[in-house]
């Protein structure tokens, strides 16, 4: 009996063993996915242009590229925005076969990829054009370039403007005047604004522009550093914002409401006009696109920043932004190819295209801004020149954790806002 | 089964030398069942072996190794901090919310789907016109992905949609409610959909059962003088028992490890008032690289759901499975 049992158990345990050294070995092999056969590059790129335009401007993008190159091709890979940046690029840093160029945000979430040892230090294959770049000093880790910024974003108030006419609310400069607004829409039967709070982090652009606003930026800075919200300006931020959601601003049930999903998202209500506004980042025109038939967005929205908060410690006009960049991994060879493409990407030609279709805020070289379409977005882009300071937003300047931490703190705040509640938002980063 | 112990089942030495020739014929034909029965269940048990060590034992094994780790994802496995991931679990509160609301569902499943479920078969297995539509319908929803059915109740359940027009039109506005923004409500909200969806698998198992209780008992009860509802009490539901234990161990293991309507309606917010222990999981382990920490989270739901399924097996399950999992065999 015992012997039949070890010959079926040494036979299936070889068995195993064949299998997974048959797995691991091929993922070793193939490691960066497209070798250089015959001479040819081959780059994967994932990226969140599910959707058109910007999808069509990506595929032209490779097509102008590869007309110019020929020995590198690039293998476009859309993927769904949370999908891609919270559980596909993760897993992937992990495996043996990251995408050779793959989306990120920068800040401390691009530090704790690096830390994967897969990310490439692409400093000396940039460094010719780099200082051209707006704000690429948010893609470097330890004061070396893992990646290059493709477009810049600021979060501010889109709202309608037919829905501001017609009830005859002027565009508020600051937050009493935001309040007062607030409840005028109301009256009108909209609500005023639309917040996706089911998601997160949207309630999160309001507490960090409340302590933009509060802070001093030398406060945030070292903050957001030391990974610790305990100074007292961000309690009042904290103060200040349970002020604001008393005034009762949002749409019915916004805590079950998501950001960007369907018609009955926070941008979906803006869109089809059941809410006058959104704080949200650059993209949302292209998102209310997506989730509504309403054809006339374009002249319809408009855009203010972040109201100001006069007599608080911060300042009043800085904003709260990012970006969108892409980063390099692979063999030194497809890292070369890939700063290459990178460099395209930001070149006047792509850049006019990628701001042109209204799609992705401000471009990262100064010559591009003019083809901004979007007139609220040209407003947004003008403010982002004066703005004293921009600020990351803090869940992607923190390392991942402390970044979800102070998101769910945020969000737990926005539900039930209390002194707990609010010291947890303080801690939150240093959560374990 | 050794060799020695063949050779001694077999006919003996003497029997064997009967004939020079019978010998030698005879001894492979002999082994030749062996080793086929032996190769026959190598090539037969080793893929799902092959698949269930692969995919079930080893990443239990190597999660429960992460667990003891503070690892982002990301590079080496070298910062070893022992028990901490799972002592910081129970200290957070907000875990231990996710391991009421769990139980919640776990235990408002049993009682409240079983009795559903039971009273809807009986009534389904009756013939009536239209039994094989209605049968349909009811299991429509557990076909559906779950993931649709997510969707899909999250536009009914959205403020002044389709429910709520509903409860208007039938002047019953006064009960609607903020169904998956208020924190009281949420986690219901979650449950009723979990019913929709799974009331119909339970209904279908046990019409199935339904059909090995005997006519003629009934019919025998019937005659001795018992009433419809004596009959169903004590003839139908006993032989019935076997099915309904197995739809409850697999409905309280599909609790407990609840995740994909729960994160596509709500994601176990707002404020944490529907997580369970799997969305925790995914929120502070998975979204927020803390690999180590989501391993800690998912061997304390392996620990749950496997004590669970041992105290079960042991003290539910054993007399309908008696001989086929309680006994070895062979």
């Amino acid at each position: 009996m015992m012997k039949r049992r070890a010959v079926a158990a040494i036979v299936a345990t070889a068995a195993t063993c064949l299998v997974l050294a048959a797995c691991s070995s091929g993922a070793a092999s193939s490691g960066g996915s497209g070798g250089s056969g015959s001479g040819t590059i081959t780059l994967t790129w994932w990226n969140n242009a599910t959707n058109q335009p910007l999808l069509g401007v990506y595929t032209n993008a490779i097509k102008g590229f590869e007309a110019s190159h020929p020995n590198i091709k690039i293998t476009n890979v859309p993927i769904q925005n949370e999908t891609l940046q919270k559980t596909k690029i993760p897993l992937a840093l992990q495996g043996n076969n990251p995408p050779n160029i793959y989306q990120q945000w920068g800040g401390g979430v691009l530090g704790q990829q690096v830390s994967s040892g897969k990310v490439d230090n692409i400093t000396s294959d940039v460094s010719s054009w780099i200082g051209g770049i707006t704000g690429a000093s948010g893609w470097q880790a330890k004061g070396q370039q893992y990646g290059v910024p493709v477009d810049l974003h600021i979060v501010g108030f889109w709202y309608r403007k037919d829905i501001f006419a017609k009830d005859g609310i002027t565009v508020p400069t600051t937050l009493a005047q935001l309040e007062s607004d607030d409840t005028k829409l109301r009256a009108h039967g909209v609500a005023p604004i639309a917040v996706g709070s089911k998601d997160g982090w949207p309630d999160a652009f309001y507490w960090e522009y409340f302590a933009l606003r509060d802070c001093p930026q030398s406060t945030v800075t070292s903050a957001i550093g030391s990974e610790s919200f305990s100074a007292s300006c961000f309690a009042t931020a904290s103060t200040n914002l349970a002020a604001f959601l008393k005034t009762n601003p949002f749409q019915t049930g916004f805590l079950g409401t998501s950001s960007q999903q369907g018609a009955g998202s926070s941008a979906g209500l803006v869109a089809s006009g059941k809410a006058a506004m959104e704080l949200q980042g650059d993209w949302d025109p292209s998102v209310m696109e997506g989730v509504s038939t309403n054809k006339n967005l374009s002249t319809e929205l408009g855009w203010f920043p972040f109201p100001q908060t006069p007599g608080s410690a911060g300042s009043q006009t800085a904003a709260l932004g990012g970006g969108d960049g892409y980063s390099c991994t692979g063999t030194t060879q497809q890292a070369q190819a890939c700063a290459e493409f990178l460099q395209y990407l930001d070149s006047p030609t792509v850049q006019t295209q990628i701001v042109g279709v209204g799609e992705s805020g401000e471009p990262v070289i100064a010559s591009a801004a003019s083809a901004i379409s979007l007139p609220a977005t040209q407003t947004a882009a003008a403010y982002y020149k004066t703005a004293a300071y921009s600020e990351l937003y803090f869940d992607t300047a923190l390392p991942t954790k402390p970044g979800e931490n102070l998101d769910t703190a945020i969000a737990n705040y926005f539900s039930a806002p209390s002194s707990s509640t609010a010291s947890a938002i303080a801690n939150s980063p240093q959560s374990p | 089964m050794s060799r020695s112990t063949a050779l001694k089942a077999g006919p003996g030495p003497a029997a064997a030398g009967n004939t020079a020739a019978a010998g030698p014929r005879r001894a492979p034909w002999r082994r030749g069942p062996k080793l086929r029965k032996n190769t026959e269940l190598t090539i037969l048990l080793a893929p799902g072996l092959i698949l269930f060590v692969g995919f079930v034992l080893v990443p239990i094994v190597i999660a429960a190794y992460y667990s003891f780790y503070d690892w982002p994802g990301y590079g080496p496995l070298n910062h070893p901090i022992g028990l901490r991931n799972y002592t910081y679990a129970f200290e957070d509160p907000a875990f231990i919310h996710a391991i009421e609301h769990t139980l919640t569902l776990t235990v408002a499943s049993v009682l409240i789907q079983g009795p559903l479920s039971i009273g809807i078969a009986l009534l389904l297995n009756r013939k009536f016109l239209g039994r094989t539509f209605l049968r349909t319908v009811i299991f429509a929803p557990y076909v559906l992905p779950p993931a649709v059915t997510a969707v899909m109740w999250s536009l009914i359940l959205q403020p002044s949609g389709f429910l709520d027009q509903v409860f208007k039109a039938f002047g019953l506005g006064g009960l609607v409610q903020l169904w998956l923004a208020n924190t009281h409500i949420v986690l219901w909200t979650n449950f009723v959909v979990l019913t929709w969806q799974y009331l119909g698998f339970g209904i279908v198992l046990l019409l199935a059962g339904l059909q090995g209780v005997p006519e003629e008992l009934k019919e025998a009860a019937a005659i001795d003088g018992a009433g419809p509802w004596e009959v169903t009490r004590r003839i139908t539901l006993p032989l019935l028992a076997p099915t309904i234990r197995i739809w409850a161990f697999i409905t309280i293991i599909g609790s407990l490890q609840i995740f994909d309507i729960v994160w596509i309606l709500t994601e176990g917010g707002p404020a944490g008032s529907s997580g369970t222990i799997a969305t925790y999981m995914y929120l502070n382990g998975v979204q927020a690289d803390d690999f180590g920490f989501a391993g800690a989270i998912a061997v304390i739901l392996f620990a749950f759901c496997f004590v669970f399924a041992l105290i079960y097996q042991r003290f539910a399950l054993r007399r309908d499975t008696q001989g086929a999992l309680t006994r070895a065999v062979g």
